[in-house]
């Protein structure tokens, strides 16, 4: 599938504001604290960012509305209807923590189930697709939940080191959990990726596998087209190999021996070094994302001798 | 509505492709790709048409597939590998992943008759629902910023203005070699129906659980010629005595 | 959704035409919009398409609209190539082209080299050049098919081409030889169609499966240039089972005719005959010899008779029979050399012989022969063949395609139920074709040549040279290089004028013939001649150059004066009897094109243009006694212009009320008639004469009322061709003239009475070791004859084209998919991008036909895929074979009638480095200020949407 930077733009940084607007609504953090105050705005404009990128690939932008229509169906829709819902306790929560320095339970709790929902809609978006076998697992939903939560507990845990926060070391530890949780999933995810056998071949695609071994001759037209573009986008094995192993370094490594240094260090040097870990992560989820696309094969190349 | 009917209509109308005598000349390809192009919708339009890097929304893309069986060998008839046709367009699938995928209700099948079809003014070009088609039924009009896809000629078929027997897919219409049939799957005794019965029609990726309405028909199996030649003559008849003899006798009882 | 958003009208109306993106001519309806094509579909009602259309043919909006169309008349003011040109009036252009040939036509006529491609106007330009007086005028059908044409009129008074065809709703059996895509292009699909419905089976020979052998039954991948070894192992199994079909042989064919056995002698090898020329059969129950034909008699097929005082001779059959039933011929001895093995050949020579005999059909409809004899059905043998370039693109394609033919005609499949069927005017005995006008008595200054340039020599006397024995004609058509080349040699003209051998040209006149590209053989070397200049005088060796075309071709560079065409949407043109109609073996027919949208520039119909260039200067037949042109069009000349008295260029709709067929006076609404009834017109065979039209009386008689011929005009098939005997006669110093003796072994090698096989020269000549694998093109049907690289639609199904390398050589060089490699040939080499291929013949790289472009041309950014990836395998292949060390060059043609040895070419193939772009590298061509600028974004039809 084609890694279209709107896409692993939208889904990375909208994991991360999901992922501290759900650490922010359990109340685990001072509402009263500036960072805590810093958080809330931040998971917002995450999510505002994420949202606007994810409508730059539009073909038709002013009819985005529309897309609220269909949740009884489609995931996308249930994801936008969800984020959209998600924005008033998520907003409500903020603006009391930001203005008023309180934090009101139910409209926390609401935000975090909101974010989880959301989360799990997009994460649903790929793996309801049959057509593209890589994504089509739970191990697909698991991860998209598991970087979300880690990724949120990594900025909660700065935001609660700046805070002098007591909850610091254990949100580190909750941290390091989601973040190994995270990589295991997509450890997994990864080996099946590897393992599986394809469930359409060409053989199965043309119908003519009772014939023989199939194999595409001439292509319909022999420029690139829209469904090559879109999904005939091919990495090779070795540099996936390659950027697997820096993804999960940069983004699973890094931040745990980053986030156990912090809850080592302490004070200010711990501030630091979570902060630290923020980057890290980021780069290591952007490279996944990346790969979550370009390694993904869409069974319509069946077609394309890809 | 992008929810799938709730029971299967009653009419399914969609085509039958025959593989067995399609001979890859493209012209369904490129009638549907004339026809569309002022027809439902938006213009099929092409990008860059006369440089390098031209490419266009078709809706119907035919490929060319070489089919080698285990253990072909090249001798004589060479070896049997084959070469297939194989025009590809929507499949109007009974479940089709791309209709309840679309967040907007453009796209959606038809309660009526089965075809699947995008409402353009509603479509966002999100492109998901190419993303939920296996078989690349599906392509974003770049001009346009919406999804086109096969209608079977919904304009043709319920055009009141075009004779009757021409109410048929234009694909269907021009394909010189008679390899695309139009009908309703819904009545067991279509001639489409009768036709997928005879042949042993089949599914497109049956795995991806799609249920296709249009139907493809394998070719025909073959056999060698060499399985015609005749044993060992019993009698020399290489001769051109022996022949001259027989041929007095074929002209006396002429 | 709202019923009437469904219910919109197409369009505002319908004009029916003819299509003309390839050979085929189909019926189309062309629906009209807001003055714009909206969309083109087969015609229903149309005889040839019934009502599909392919991917050319839809297409038909992008051809019109491209931006590749030249938009007014040029005159070149740089030099060739350089695509400097002025834009002048019409005015301007014809009193320049009038000035240059009226001065060629005053001084010596034969200056004029007139030679027309792609048209379908043959019998008017033709008509033209002889009036002219030019000797010098052919259309492309040398590097056409004319090895199709010749050896089929030769052999059965007919051609497959687009002169016959399959018996599709009969035929149980369907062989076909050398054919990707070609002429009668829908025709042959529905056909296909038809007979696997109907569970005929379908055999294809060809080295390449694709198209249309890709649904065959059985493919034989044969080694290209083999097939007449194939067809004749068959024909040896077929005589060894006793396969063939004696009665038609007697009635039909000239089995029984005698055949003079005189060795040293000048009538050795030719018929015996009568006082009056009638050739003599040997009567078995009197025992004497009697005139072929005599009724009653029951002639020998066998046996030697003396014939006259010391003279003796044998019927040609046994001739025949003793040649193929030699052991050379059986299959074991032919399947190395074809690549088929023996059982797959016996298995074919079976399956033509049970078909045949064991599945014969009849017809129960009387009818009454030639010599009076009524039979009470007709017989059908329902095997059929056909067979096009991948037979006759060959230098042994004219022997080879008489092999097919006789094939046919000795298990009784020609013209009968299920078999090959002629398609009127044909057949058309030898004798009703004319011989070839160009000698030096037969033309002259200010004076009409005294008879048709084209036509079938009888013996050597009919060739066109001098006493010297050198060529009359600039193409050498008709002399002892090509004695029968009937449809000249167009791929030699441009060589030869550069050259001044046998003369120099002053004014070369194309018309739609891509021959600075495609269209040539050792397209480089063309060019080179194109641009050359005489030292001595400054002067282009081929100085003046006029060109017409639609198109932005590569061509239209290199001419001094350029004459714009229209689409095949603004033009009238007749698609005639006279020339090449669209008739079926059922019935006659002829069609017309008629302007179904105006010109949008400053642009006229070629056949237009020649009328008025033929009324300026005066040509007989163009202008009166005042010089007035006698016609104002060519709509005009369609409809007034009579051949014979009562014979137009149309057969229907003819007398003053429309109502005579064939024959009667011109109608002035005839053309109108014709608009009317779908632009063609079709008149219906009765069932009694529908078969054996070769010897049918009720079909003769149809004939001569229809105006084909004067009096019946039955045809005997030529199994022993005696024309050929005579050219080898002379060859042996018996007859006069005689060749050169440097003539002498080629045409004793290649003039076999009786079909031969002998391996193509270019593989004869160079080391087969060193060029072990063969390379040929395919014609892909999207683009097949219309080439449609201007076309927006049809360029992105073929952009650029590789080289397909059977896997064995792949594994052997180490080649994938997308890999580069040199091909090189005795004459030149180009690098390309290979893909892998299984299903072709294992010593065969193929690839598509003229998908390659250079740069610049039809309107193509010069960085376009067809100019950078796409390659022509002409650059390979030279108008000359290799030197074999006599001090001369060959042409690559066929022996006997010249015919373009595409196929013939010799490679090898080396692993390169990967490149960018295909070699050799041509600068973009510099072309004339298109039409237009070339749009980023096209979005036909976007104003017609809801």
């Amino acid at each position: 599938m084609h890694p279209a930077l709107s896409v692993i733009v939208f889904t990375t940084v909208s994991g991360l504001g999901y992922g501290l607007a759900a650490v922010l609504g359990l109340g685990a953090l001072d509402a009263a604290a500036w960072p805590t105050r810093v958080a809330h705005v931040l998971a917002l404009a995450a999510i505002s960012t994420g949202l606007l990128s994810s409508t730059l690939h539009l073909g038709n932008p002013q009819r985005a509305w529309r897309a609220f229509s269909q949740w009884r169906s489609s995931w996308l829709s249930r994801e936008g209807v969800l984020a959209v819902a998600t924005f008033l306790p998520l907003t409500a929560s903020a603006w009391m923590s930001v203005i008023e320095g309180r934090y009101l339970p139910l409209w926390g709790l609401l935000g975090t189930a909101g974010s989880v929902a959301t989360v799990f809609s997009t994460a649903m978006i790929y793996t309801s697709l049959r057509s593209v076998q890589a994504w089509h697992t739970p191990l697909t939903v698991a991860g998209y939940l598991s970087f979300a939560a880690a990724g949120g507990l990594l900025l909660a845990t700065v935001a609660a080191y700046a805070a002098g926060s007591d909850m610091a070391p254990r949100l580190a530890l909750a941290g390091i959990v989601a973040l190994a949780a995270a990589w295991a999933f997509k450890g997994a995810w990864w080996r099946r990726q590897r393992r599986m056998a394809p469930i359409s071949t060409p053989e199965s695609a043309t119908g003519l596998g009772a014939i023989g071994r199939v194999r595409l001759h001439e292509r319909p037209h022999a420029n690139e087209n829209y469904l090559t573009r879109e999904m005939g986008f091919k990495v090779a094995r070795k540099h996936a190999d390659k950027l697997e192993r820096l993804a999960l370094a940069s983004g699973g490594v890094a931040p745990v021996l980053l986030l156990a240094a912090a809850t080592f260090a302490g004070g200010g040097l711990a501030i630091a070094l979570a902060l630290l870990a923020v980057p890290f992560h980021a780069i290591g989820v952007l490279a996944e994302r990346w790969l979550f696309f370009a390694t993904a094969r869409h069974a319509v190349m069946n077609y394309y001798g890809r | 509505m992008t929810s799938l009917p709730a029971y299967p209509s009653a009419k399914r109308l969609g085509l039958v492709i025959d593989l067995d005598v399609c001979v890859g000349c493209h012209a369904c390809a490129v009638s549907c790709k004339e026809w569309n192009t002022g027809g439902y919708g938006n213009a099929l339009s092409d990008q860059d048409p006369y440089g390098p890097d031209v490419s266009g929304a078709w809706l119907n893309r035919i490929h060319t597939f070489e089919v080698v069986p285990d253990g072909g060998q090249v001798v004589g008839e060479a070896s049997d590998a084959r070469i297939v046709h194989f025009p590809k367009s929507c499949l109007h699938c009974e479940d089709a992943p791309c209709v309840t995928v679309c967040p907007t209700g453009a796209s959606h099948k038809r309660a009526e008759d089965g075809i699947v079809l995008v409402d353009e003014d509603k479509c966002i070009g999100c492109g998901l629902c190419a993303w939920a088609c296996p078989y690349g039924a599906r392509e974003m009009d770049v001009a346009a910023g919406v999804m086109k896809k096969c209608t079977l000629c919904i304009d043709r078929i319920y055009n009141e203005t075009i004779a009757e027997v021409d109410r048929v897919p234009s694909c269907v219409r021009t394909c010189p070699a008679n390899a695309r049939h139009f009908g309703d799957f819904g009545d067991p005794a279509s001639a489409v129906s009768t036709m997928v019965a005879e042949r042993g029609g089949i599914d497109l990726m049956p795995e991806q659980g799609t249920r296709p309405v249009n139907k493809y028909l394998p070719p025909r199996p073959r056999r060698p010629l060499a399985d015609s030649a005749p044993k060992a003559a019993a009698v020399d008849v290489s001769g051109v005595t022996g022949f001259f003899a027989w041929l007095d006798g074929v002209l006396e009882r002429i | 959704m709202e019923k009437s958003a469904l219910s919109r009208p197409v369009s505002d109306e319908v004009r029916r035409t003819t299509c003309y993106m390839c050979a085929c001519r189909c019926g189309i309806d062309v629906h009209i919009k807001d003055g714009k094509i909206r969309y083109i579909e087969g015609n229903r009602n149309h005889p040839v398409n019934r009502g599909v259309l392919c991917a050319k043919g839809s297409a038909g909006i992008m051809q019109h609209y491209a931006p590749a169309r030249l938009r007014a008349p040029l005159l070149r003011t740089g030099p060739r190539g350089s695509g400097q040109f002025r834009e002048i009036s019409w005015d301007e252009a014809l009193s320049i082209a009038t000035d240059w040939l009226g001065a060629v036509r005053q001084s010596d006529p034969k200056k004029l080299a007139f030679f027309t491609g792609r048209d379908q106007s043959q019998s008017l330009t033709g008509f033209w050049a002889q009036q002219f007086g030019t000797p010098n005028y052919a259309a492309h059908g040398g590097f056409c098919s004319v090895n199709m044409a010749a050896a089929g009129i030769m052999t059965i008074g007919g051609a497959f081409w687009e002169f016959g065809a399959p018996d599709w709703d009969r035929t149980k059996l369907f062989v076909m030889f050398g054919v990707a895509e070609d002429h009668d292009s829908n025709p042959i699909k529905i056909g296909i169609s038809k007979l696997k419905k109907n569970g005929a089976r379908f055999v294809s020979v060809n080295p390449v499966r694709t198209g249309y052998s890709a649904v065959a039954d059985n493919w034989i991948g044969i080694r290209p240039g083999t097939d007449g070894l194939l067809i004749l192992a068959v024909i040896h199994e077929l005589l060894k089972a006793r396969r063939i079909d004696v009665d038609y042989l007697v009635r039909y064919s000239n089995a029984p005719w005698l055949v003079v056995d005189a060795p040293g002698t000048a009538e050795h090898g030719l018929f015996a005959r009568d006082a009056d020329g009638a050739p003599l059969v040997w009567e078995t129950v009197t025992e004497r010899a009697v005139a072929a034909g005599t009724k009653g008699a029951r002639p020998a097929l066998s046996g030697r008779y003396q014939v006259g005082e010391g003279r003796f001779a044998v019927p040609s059959l046994q001739l025949l029979a003793e040649k193929y039933l030699d052991p050379r011929y059986a299959p074991e001895a032919v399947a190395a050399e074809t690549g088929v093995d023996a059982a797959t050949i016996r298995g074919l020579a079976a399956e033509i012989g049970r078909v045949a005999f064991d599945e014969a059909i009849s017809i129960d409809q009387p009818w009454t022969d030639v010599h009076g004899e009524r039979h009470q059905g007709f017989v059908g043998r329902p095997v059929s063949f056909h067979a096009m370039r991948g037979l006759s693109a060959h230098s042994n394609g004219f022997q080879t395609t008489r092999a097919l033919h006789l094939l046919q005609v000795l298990i009784g499949a020609v013209d009968c139920p299920g078999g090959f069927r002629f398609e009127p005017p044909y057949p058309k005995p030898l004798d009703a074709h004319p011989t070839p006008h160009g000698k030096a008595e037969h033309f002259g200054s200010n004076k009409p040549l005294s008879g048709p340039h084209l036509g079938f020599p009888r013996g050597p006397e009919d060739l066109l040279i001098d006493a010297e024995g050198r060529p009359n004609r600039i193409d050498k058509a008709f002399s002892w290089d090509a004695p029968i080349s009937a449809h000249g040699l167009m791929h030699m003209v441009i060589a030869n004028a550069h050259a001044g051998d046998p003369y120099p040209v002053d004014v070369l006149f194309l018309y739609m013939a891509n021959m600075a590209w495609n269209s040539s053989m050792n397209t480089a070397g063309v060019i080179r001649m194109l641009e050359d200049k005489d030292p001595a005088t400054g002067e282009y060796r081929i100085p003046k150059i006029i060109y017409s075309d639609a198109y932005a071709s590569e061509t239209v560079a290199y001419a001094d004066l350029v004459l714009p065409d229209t689409t095949y949407l603004e033009r009238h043109d007749c698609i005639s009897l006279l020339d090449r109609p669209i008739s079926e073996p059922d019935a006659v027919q002829d069609a017309i094109r008629w302007p179904v949208v105006e010109p949008d520039r400053d642009v006229r119909g070629f056949q237009t243009v020649l009328l008025d260039i033929g009324a300026r200067l005066r040509l007989p037949g163009f202008a009166d006694n005042r010089g007035k042109p006698i016609y104002r069009d060519y709509a005009d000349y369609i409809v007034r212009h009579e051949r014979r008295p009562g014979i137009g260029p149309l057969a229907g709709f003819r007398g003053t009320d429309g109502s005579r067929t064939g024959r009667g006076a011109a109608n002035p609404d005839q053309l109108k008639r014709y608009i009317e009834n779908g632009s063609f017109f079709s008149a219906h065979i009765p069932l009694e004469a529908q078969f054996f039209k070769h010897a049918n009386q009720a079909y003769q008689e149809f004939a001569v009322s229809m105006g084909f011929f004067d009096t019946p005009k039955p045809v005997t098939f030529q199994l022993y061709q005696e024309t050929l005997q005579k050219f080898r006669l002379s060859a042996d110093g018996l007859r006069e003239p005689s060749p050169p003796p440097t003539h002498r072994e080629r045409i004793r090698g290649a003039f076999a009475p009786l079909p031969e096989w002998y391996r193509p020269f270019e593989e004869a000549a160079v080391d087969r070791e060193a060029y072990p694998f063969h390379a040929i093109t395919q014609r892909p049907a999207a683009m097949y004859h219309s080439w449609g690289s201007m076309n927006a639609w049809l360029r992105q199904i073929h952009t650029r084209n590789p080289l397909y390398v059977p896997e064995k050589i792949c594994d052997h060089l180490d080649l994938s998919d997308g890999d580069w490699v040199w091909v090189i040939s005795h004459h030149g080499r180009i690098k390309v991008e290979i893909a892998r291929s299984a299903a072709v013949n294992g010593d065969t790289i193929w690839t598509w036909n003229a998908i390659g472009k250079r740069g610049g041309a039809w309107g193509l950014d010069p960085d376009a895929p067809e100019a950078k990836k796409g390659f022509l395998l002409n650059h390979l292949i030279h108008e000359l074979l290799p030197p074999k060390g006599d001090g001369l060059r060959w042409s690559n043609s066929d022996p006997v009638t010249g015919q373009a040895a595409w196929y013939d070419l010799r490679v090898r193939i080396e692993k390169a480095e990967p490149d960018e772009a295909s070699q050799p590298r041509f600068s973009p061509a510099i072309m004339p200020r298109p039409l237009s600028e070339r749009p980023a974004e096209l979005r036909y039809g976007q104003e017609w949407s809801e």
